[in-house]
């Protein structure tokens, strides 16, 4: 959903698993909706580690453990690998995720990530291990995302990281702006590069 | 500098974004029916057409059954999605090859055997496997939803541009060692993340000793350690086999073409962010032990301890194990095996079925085990029809079904049921890839065909 970006503050979902894929996210058999309904995907994020097979939910998995909550997702290294689904980000987004806080996201889904108002924020493999530490110790740990000064902060220990995000990307999300009404403002460059070679 | 990646990708550059990304023209858009749907309904709300439609080009293919394709779609939904890319195509002026079309198929096998996937092409679609057409020598890659839409409505897509990796394999591969081991073993080396962030070039004398359709399956795997795509500089190889084809170029633009593409290849001074080197012999017939594609071992190895993972990836580890009911030190030779997957758009061309059939030629099928073998289109299965192989697997117990991803992340019936142990051709063992519970071993169509006749999981290189 588009929205405007600017200082996120908020306590965590911690998800300390490497190599979480875009199925574990997003099943495939939830990919047979053909619309964009950010609400049924988020009622199905990690759908098989979140319910049992008879449909109760799995008390042992994070999102059903009424400790955790918060807009902000932390996962372990390599977040989203797998499937290209933009699925997995419509899930997140749905469920009521604004950030992710990872050491490493596969590309794809960073890019699917960003193009729907979901933030990955990448950190140093010591600030994440710390942030888990410290939502370990106190589920209650806020962490401040503050997107112009671009830097991470967890609240618990003080520490800051500064994150990467390009400015044009950083411009999209404070204004709320997506790629698509960029690129259709430069059709005139298109056709320069198609007369160029034809 | 001076990478085949560099000269495709540059070339394609319509401006560099101020402090941003790049603008890249695409060549070749493909659309499959899961990720293109909640594309042409945000060009609906925008009021907007494609900006060109000829270069665009939309099949189902997940969702298809592999049974009676003539008939209705049974599963409403999967129906509703199918139905929706014959609409969407329709409605924006698209070329669809609907089911039941003789060029239907998985996208990724059919776009290279159509000639629609040429050297120096961009080609994207919303399918993280499209790096499959990079074996032609085109930067090709996995695109997300929105993404796709971009493309759809202006031909160009706002990407960063990744760094660049040059595997090289050199030497010569064994007996039984085919283009799935080179891919399974170098995502072994590299893990599920080891080319994030890069472009490959594959390169060296073990990678140009391969066909056009080991080549495929070569690239088709890049995404399985992160990378956005693989691709290998065309040759002679690659022009034979295009030759041809219903969409390559045809008499003197074939010849114009064909010199163009001579000059795809990376400078002898080109410089890649990185460079990695194995050696062909190192390599011997591959299976996954876990459920990402970089748990994989040779088949004489056995399962590593937990000690020799690193510590932050132990939890992962073990609970992979868990799932798969295997333990650290196990060898996978002699695991009873309960279904054989033959398809998709790694291991689903003609070649894959002559390497079946190689070996479960004159043999019998195990009583225990369900195969399915899944053509990757319909000009594969009648290739395998013209060439006799149906008939010679059907002695053996074995049937073609119609083509579609199939079992490779079950969308449509044909799932592997919970607990099952499955040996697949496939690009994925992800929990649940092929059904809820399915445990998956990834293989060669060689591994595969040992494991359907004799039930159990051995080395292919016994029954050569």
């Amino acid at each position: 959903m588009k929205q405007k970006f600017n200082i996120i503050k908020s306590t965590c979902v911690p998800l300390p698993l490497e190599n979480v894929d875009t199925d574990q996210i997003i099943p495939a058999r939830f990919l047979k909706a053909t619309t964009k309904d950010e609400k049924f995907y988020g009622d199905n994020l990690f759908c098989d580690w979140r319910f049992n097979a008879d449909g109760t939910p799995n008390a042992g998995f994070v999102l059903n453990n009424p400790l955790y909550g918060g807009e902000i997702l932390v996962a372990g290294k390599n977040f989203g690998s797998g499937s290209s689904r933009e699925h997995a980000a419509w899930a997140i987004a749905g469920y009521g995720f604004k950030v992710v806080i990872s050491s490493f996201f596969a590309d794809i889904h960073k890019n699917n990530e960003l193009n729907n108002f979901v933030l990955p924020v990448v950190v140093s493999e010591a600030f994440l291990a710390e942030l888990f530490d410290s939502i370990a110790k106190d589920p209650a740990t806020e962490v401040t995302v503050d997107v112009p000064a671009q830097t991470v902060t967890n609240m618990a220990t003080g520490h800051s990281e500064h994150f990467d995000i390009n400015g044009y990307k950083k411009y999209c999300l404070m204004n709320a702006l997506d790629d698509i009404d960029f690129l259709l403002q430069s059709k005139d460059k298109i056709e320069a590069w198609e007369k160029a070679n034809a | 500098m001076n990478t085949l990646f560099d000269k495709i990708w540059d070339r394609h550059v319509v401006q560099q974004v101020e402090d941003g990304p790049v603008q890249v023209y695409i060549d070749r858009l493909y659309c499959h029916e899961v990720t293109s749907p909640q594309a042409f309904d945000g060009m609906r709300e925008r009021g907007i057409k494609c900006l060109r439609p000829d270069k665009i080009f939309c099949m189902p293919d997940h969702n298809t059954p592999t049974h009676d394709q003539d008939k209705p779609i049974a599963d409403p939904v999967s129906k509703q999605q199918v139905d929706a890319l014959a609409a969407n195509a329709a409605e924006f002026g698209l070329t669809h090859f609907g089911m039941m079309d003789p060029r239907n198929g998985i996208i990724h096998v059919v776009g290279p055997e159509r000639g629609l996937s040429l050297p120096g092409m961009t080609i994207v679609c919303g399918d993280s496997h499209t790096s499959t057409h990079g074996a032609v020598g085109a930067v090709a890659f996995g695109i997300g939803t929105s993404e796709v839409e971009m493309v759809l409505a202006s031909q160009c897509i706002l990407q960063q541009k990744p760094k660049s990796m040059r595997i090289s394999v050199e030497g010569k591969l064994g007996k039984g060692v085919t283009a799935k081991d080179v891919a399974l073993y170098i995502m072994s080396k590299m893990t599920t993340s080891g080319a994030t962030g890069y472009f490959v070039e594959y390169a060296g004398s073990a990678i140009r000793s391969l066909s056009m359709e080991g080549r495929l399956t070569l690239s088709n795997l890049s995404i399985e350690m992160g990378a956005r795509g693989g691709f290998i500089a065309p040759d002679e190889v690659t022009f034979e086999y295009l030759k041809g084809r219903e969409y390559a170029p045809k008499g003197e633009a074939w010849d114009k073409a064909v010199e163009e593409w001579k000059t795809l290849k990376s400078g002898d001074d080109a410089v890649f962010d990185k460079e990695i080197l194995f050696k062909a012999e190192d390599i011997e017939p591959m299976v996954t032990y876990g459920t990402n594609p970089g748990m994989g071992m040779g088949i004489s190895s056995t399962i590593p301890a937990v000690e020799d993972i690193p510590e932050s990836g132990r939890e992962s580890f073990s609970r992979a194990l868990d799932y798969m009911q295997f333990a650290p030190g196990d060898s996978l030779k002699g695991k009873k095996v309960d279904y054989v997957f033959c398809g998709s758009c790694t291991n689903g061309r003609i070649e894959d079925f002559r390497a079946f059939a190689s070996i479960a030629g004159g043999r019998k099928k195990a009583d225990w085990v369900t195969a399915w073998l899944v053509p990757g289109s319909w000009m594969v299965k009648k290739q395998i029809e013209d060439e006799g192989l149906d008939k010679v697997l059907a002695a053996a117990g074995f049937e073609i079904r119609q083509p579609g991803c199939s079992a490779c992340l079950a969308m449509n019936d044909d799932k592997i049921p919970a607990g099952k142990l499955a040996v697949s051709t496939s690009n994925r063992n992800f929990q649940g890839r092929q059904g809820p519970g399915s445990r998956t071993v990834l293989a060669s169509p060689l591994m595969a065909a040992a494991a359907a006749v004799t039930g159990y999981i051995t080395d292919p290189r016994t029954l050569l």
